[in-house]
């Protein structure tokens, strides 16, 4: 008997080695040794494209934090998060609120602000460029009906990161729409029965009742969206370029520049750094925050 | 109620409008003649219903090429990502070996990493295993993942474990039994993982960018980044571009669309 189990026991452990194997092999080579190489590369001089590098300590993190475009690249992903995140959290909620009513439609609704989450963001940038297109796109054309000017959307430096910002929204308010959905649906019915038949407004509903039973989601939904906002890159590259002047340069696009365009490897690897704590430290005040609900 | 109700209607019809805007300017756009779109007298319908847009995209333009080359590397990154998440997430859910709890919660743990942190050296990794414009390269950091092993092993877990226990007294192996107990048992939690993987994949845009130089080799995310780099721009080209771009997705979508939202409700833990 004894020795069965024992037996048992090793075939257990074989099968769940040969399991695990294929997605061990994928998951060390792609995450865990690229994460700690790249931080080991962040204190080196490196050429992406040739292996030698030399070591210089700190100094690539001390020429980042002084570098002018990098604190410009800081800068405007703050500019960017905290165009993004309030608005879109706040839109988002309104519009599950509503959703949350027994209505015509409602699946057609729900999935009219959820197909820009489904779509590839270069399409999406591309397609808003060319609605934002000074002189024959849709917006500026809309605006001209209405005898208003619009100003060079893309090529203006005063609103390059306004129209990034209104795109980003529009491009995730469905994600959020749908967190809070699902928590709408955890608050008791009762609850509202009991508001209706104290005569409490909506409005009063919103403020005293949803809001406060919602902490948890809305808490959950900011804390995504601000380390999505961090990691913004595609429609910047593909509307912007981080231009006019450097005005939508942010953090990832500036990893990008110096890694892949200019092959600094050793000084990106310090900004994937820098970036990867900022993420972390996010990460740790949303579990902080999911553990305190539970 | 019935005005309130009328209410919300009205501000949630007017709100979908702008949102549906963007697609139908792309798709009425497409569908426009070359220089018809430049002028000053915008109008939504085109004239008449032409495809030389589409034309123009599939043969003057590569996009033939690039969009069988998103689809064979969507294929294979969800095919490979359903394989070893369900191998691997059922490793952690029912089988005993040492080192089990450590390596699951390094797999957690892993999870809030970002893409970006780990992209340089993967280049390299890469670039020195020559797979560099490669489906391989394409394709090889993305056919496991630690989500996919951490949601099949949830879902697992929630399965009752009795008839696992059957078959093995039947004298099924393991593997016997996640084939032909478990595996039929998860298309629920399987098509969730597929779709998500399928779209990441379809719609990734970063990596192709950076481990492919020649362009036959270029995903249609890539093909239509560079698009925009054109002086004078071929506007219903580039829309019956995107049209073909989003054209996979948006159907999927529609077709499944509850099981989407729900699989990227879960998903709300990656992002």
């Amino acid at each position: 008997m004894h020795s069965r189990w024992k037996r048992l026991g090793n075939e257990q452990t074989r099968t769940a080695l040969l399991a695990l194997i294929p997605s061990f092999v994928i998951f060390c080579a792609f995450t865990i040794y690229p994460i700690f190489c790249s931080l080991y590369l962040s204190f080196f001089n490196a050429s992406l494209l040739s292996s030698t590098r030399t070591y210089v300590g700190f100094n690539n993190y001390i020429n980042l934090l002084q570098n002018p475009t990098f604190q410009k690249a800081v800068k405007n992903t703050v500019h960017y998060t905290i165009g993004v995140v309030p608005i879109g959290i706040a839109l988002s909620l309104c519009i599950a609120v509503l959703l949350n009513n027994k209505l015509r439609f409602r699946d057609f609704f729900r999935a009219a602000f959820f197909a820009p989450v489904v779509t590839s963001m270069v399409a999406v940038s591309i397609v808003w460029t060319w609605m934002l297109e000074p002189n024959y796109g849709l917006v500026n054309s809309l605006l001209a009906k209405l005898g208003i000017a619009g100003p060079g959307w893309l090529t203006d430096p005063a609103w390059a990161m306004t129209s990034v910002i209104l795109l980003s929204i529009w491009k995730n308010l469905g994600f959020n729409m749908v967190i809070f959905l699902a928590g709408l649906q955890n608050i008791p019915a009762e609850v509202n029965e009991s508001a209706d038949l104290d005569g409490v407004t909506s409005f009063q509903r919103l403020r005293y009742i949803t809001i406060p039973m919602m902490r948890g989601p809305i808490g959950f939904a900011t804390i995504v969206s601000m380390i999505k906002s961090m990691q913004v890159f595609g429609q910047i590259y593909v509307m912007t370029g981080g231009g006019p002047a450097n005005s939508t340069m942010v953090v990832v696009y500036y990893l990008y520049q110096q890694a892949f365009e200019f092959y600094r490897s050793g000084y990106a690897s310090a900004v994937a750094w820098v970036l990867f704590v900022a993420i972390l430290v996010l990460t740790l005040v949303q579990n902080r925050l999911i553990k305190s609900q539970t | 109620m019935q005005a309130q109700r009328l209410v919300i209607f009205f501000v949630l019809f007017t709100f979908a409008i702008f949102m549906l805007m963007p697609f139908a300017w792309m798709v009425l756009s497409s569908f426009k003649e070359a220089d018809e779109v430049f002028t000053y007298d915008m109008t939504w319908l085109p004239s008449t219903i032409s495809f030389s847009g589409y034309y123009r995209a599939l043969t003057e333009q590569p996009f033939l090429k690039y969009g069988l080359n998103s689809v064979l590397v969507s294929l294979i990154i969800t095919a490979a990502q359903l394989t070893t998440s369900a191998l691997a997430g059922y490793a952690f859910a029912r089988l005993n070996f040492p080192g089990r709890n450590l390596i699951f919660m390094v797999y957690l743990s892993a999870m809030m990493i970002p893409s970006q942190a780990t992209v340089i050296p993967s280049y390299i990794l890469i670039r020195k295993m020559g797979l560099i414009d490669s489906y391989a390269g394409l394709t090889l950091p993305f056919l496991a993942g630690p989500f996919g092993a951490f949601m099949m092993r949830q879902f697992f877990l929630s399965m009752p474990e009795s008839l696992e226990e059957a078959g093995i007294i039947d004298g099924c192996s393991r593997f016997q039994v996640l084939c032909k107990i478990v595996l039929p048992l998860s298309k629920p939690a399987l098509a969730s993982l597929a779709l998500f993987t399928f779209m990441g994949a379809w719609n990734d845009f970063m990596w192709p960018l950076i481990i492919i130089n020649r362009d036959a080799m270029r995903t249609l995310q890539v093909g239509l980044s560079l698009m925009r780099a054109d002086l004078y721009p071929d506007w219903p080209m580039m829309m019956a571009a995107s049209v073909m771009a989003t054209l996979p997705i948006i159907i999927a979508f529609l077709l499944a669309q509850k099981q989407f939202i729900q699989s990227l409700a879960f998903t709300g833990v990656k992002y």
